[in-house]
């Protein structure tokens, strides 16, 4: 019996011996790929930290409005942020690389998903981007040029404007992500067509007096001694 | 060579069967129905009486008119009209109308004007505008002559303006002009000028015409490249111009066309200006100035109030262009009530070259920069009004000498906001 049980402990720990004999080297392989990718991930940071530095980026999100954004959240400049973002995008992928190399059973399915997302997540964060950045010109672009035609509100017409594009962007964004993509739609929905619906009543009905004036202002030249650029200015 | 990419097929055809020529008269157009077939009666009675034996030709570069500007001009050319007046012409008077491709702008006809000239050699060119009802024959004359005879390369109007037309002149494209590049070409934005072939040649070779602000105010952009490029500069005493003439129908469009040209063109004219430059005076053939004291109506009111609001609506968008300093005295400027609003010469040259600094430093875009400057030259247009309302000529001539003063005396405040962060 002893005999018998002294086998079966000696096979079984040899089976124990064999499986980690063998698991090492997968560990040895995933740590300096883990490794590897640190030091590929660093160097993505410090290339890409460079590149926007050069091109400025901080300035052009200051432009867009995310600068004062972050600012006001504690965070780093969108130059920092970035490079850090793209440094934990590229080590995790390489941890995963890394983790999958052990063989884990199932985990190969959750890795080819999260980088079936990345793409996505990068189009998001393009989008969110360019969307502050575009609202933040137009509705400049807008203020100005109310103030120069001397429409009444010039500040409510560029919020409004700025408002819209960043409500689209972060629906196209979300709608990327695959969160909410009907929910945010008809969201988006309902509060453009109602901000449109609101407009058109408020200058119809509320600024009926107003609307003409302009219009005859603008196309039957009424008053046209009261204009200031009445005076050449060149 | 410039004009292969400028001038289409026809053109250069038409231009070929001409030859060469001893004067051109350019006339850039674009839906002028209403004017230009005066004009050009006007161009062709005056290369008939002052320069008969001149080999001469009137090019018209036409932007795509659809209501029969290029027919008119057709027209024109070979209207009887001078016969009445006996003139006659000993050589051929040649008349080609051609549209240049692209969209419609002053910077892409005075580009297919110029390359015209180079390619048929002309001596003395003009270029007259269709808005310009006011002229007469005498126009040619008093253009071409300074360069037919005196070898001058690029010759600027002087008119006679009621004293408060031209005001953004006045206020800024002059005296500005005059601080940096110490030129003082009191018409910097001229719609009627003469220049020589040689400086047709130079200019129609740049590679700067592809950009927009070239193209936008082509007319200032070629008086800075006749300052910078040291060529030889007269003005001509011309004569009455009726008022609204040729200038934009709003203000932020002349200022796109005016101040725009001008801020861009500090960048690559940097290294000329930094320098200390000699004043160079610009020999005038006539009068300097000539001011109509008329009483004229305007609304001040509507001006303080543009102003006024102006100013506070954009504080985030001055914010990012204006030193804190200007920015508060600025504020303090605007909210004063309507009877002291005073914009001094030194704040408003101070406001200028922090607006010309952010325009090179592109601290927001650069077009958004040029209309933000309209509501605060509303307050300096206000102030100018008001203190030269009552003024003679003389007095108010004094008063834009104290403003190019002022500019001159500032231009180290534009250097060191130029080189500094903000």
């Amino acid at each position: 019996m002893w005999e018998r049980f002294f086998s079966e402990m000696t096979k079984e720990t040899l089976e124990i011996l064999r499986s980690v004999a063998q698991f090492l080297p997968r560990l040895m392989i995933t740590l300096i790929i883990v490794l590897i990718g640190w030091v590929i991930a660093y160097v993505l940071r410090y290339l890409l930290r460079s590149i926007l530095r050069l091109a400025k980026f901080d300035r052009l999100s200051e432009d867009a409005g995310a600068s004062q954004f972050l600012k006001k959240a504690a965070l780093p400049s969108t130059t920092e942020l970035l490079s850090r973002f793209v440094f934990w995008v590229a080590w995790i992928g390489f941890i995963l690389i890394g983790v999958s190399v052990l063989g884990i059973v199932g985990l190969q399915e959750h890795i080819g998903r999260f980088f079936g997302f990345l793409p996505r997540l990068f189009a998001a964060l393009f989008v969110f981007f360019f969307g502050l950045l575009a609202a933040s010109f137009f509705s400049r672009a807008a203020l100005l040029a109310s103030v120069n035609a001397d429409l009444p509100s010039p500040r409510l017409i560029a919020a409004t404007v700025r408002t819209v594009i960043v409500i689209f962007s972060v629906s196209v964004g979300f709608e990327e992500l695959g969160i909410g993509e009907h929910t945010i739609l008809v969201a988006f929905t309902i509060v453009f067509g109602a901000l449109m619906l609101g407009l058109a009543l408020a200058f119809g009905l509320g600024g009926r007096d107003l609307a003409r004036r302009y219009l005859e202002r603008r196309f039957m030249h009424e008053h046209k001694e009261e204009r200031e650029d009445e005076l050449s200015p060149l | 060579m410039p004009e292969e990419t400028i001038l289409n097929d026809d053109f250069l055809r038409e231009l070929m069967n001409v030859g060469e020529v001893d004067l051109l008269v350019g006339v850039p157009t674009y839906n002028d129905a209403r004017t230009v077939g005066q004009v050009v009666q006007a161009i062709r009675s005056g290369l008939l009486k002052y320069f008969p034996r001149q080999r001469a030709a009137i090019i018209n570069a036409d932007g795509g008119s659809k209501d029969n500007t290029q027919e008119l001009v057709r027209a024109a050319s070979i209207s009887d009209m001078h016969h009445a007046d006996n003139l006659y012409a000993l050589r051929t008077l040649h008349c080609i109308s051609t549209r240049y491709t692209g969209t419609p702008s002053s910077g892409t006809a005075l580009h297919t004007i110029m390359a015209a000239s180079d390619l048929l050699r002309a001596n003395a060119c003009a270029v007259i505008s269709p808005d310009s009802t006011s002229i007469t024959p005498e126009w040619i004359q008093t253009l071409l002559q300074p360069v037919v005879n005196d070898v001058n390369d690029w010759v600027t109007p002087v008119y006679r303006r009621h004293k408060f037309e031209g005001l953004l002149i006045r206020n800024l494209l002059y005296p500005m002009n005059r601080a940096v590049y110490s030129s003082r070409v009191r018409e910097p934005y001229p719609t009627d000028f003469a220049f020589s072939g040689r400086f047709a040649s130079h200019v129609a070779g740049l590679d700067t015409w592809s950009e927009e602000a070239a193209r936008v105010g082509a007319e200032m952009y070629l008086t800075i490249a006749a300052i910078t490029g040291k060529f030889r500069i007269v003005q001509t005493y011309l004569g009455p111009k009726s008022r609204g003439e040729g200038a934009p129908a709003d203000l932020v469009a002349a200022m796109r066309r005016s101040v725009g040209t001008l801020f861009w063109s500090l960048d690559s004219t940097f290294n000329i200006w930094s320098a200390d430059l000699d004043p160079e005076p610009v020999v005038t053939i006539g009068p300097e100035h000539e001011l109509d004291p008329e009483p004229l109506r305007f609304n001040r009111k509507r001006l303080h109030d543009m102003f006024a609001r102006g100013v506070g609506e954009l504080e985030p968008v001055l914010r990012s262009i204006l030193s804190h300093s200007t920015l508060c005295q600025v504020q303090q400027v605007a909210s004063s009530p309507e009877g002291e609003l005073g914009y001094t010469d030194e704040l408003w040259a101070h406001t200028v070259y922090e607006f010309a600094a952010a325009y090179h430093k592109s601290v927001i875009s650069r077009d958004h920069i040029v209309q933000a400057l309209a509501p605060l030259y509303r307050g300096r247009t206000y102030t100018f009004l008001a203190e030269n309302r009552d003024n003679s000529p003389e007095a108010l001539e004094s008063n834009v000498e104290a403003l190019c003063l002022a500019f001159e005396r500032s231009k180290p405040y534009l250097l060191e906001m130029w080189n500094g962060r903000k």
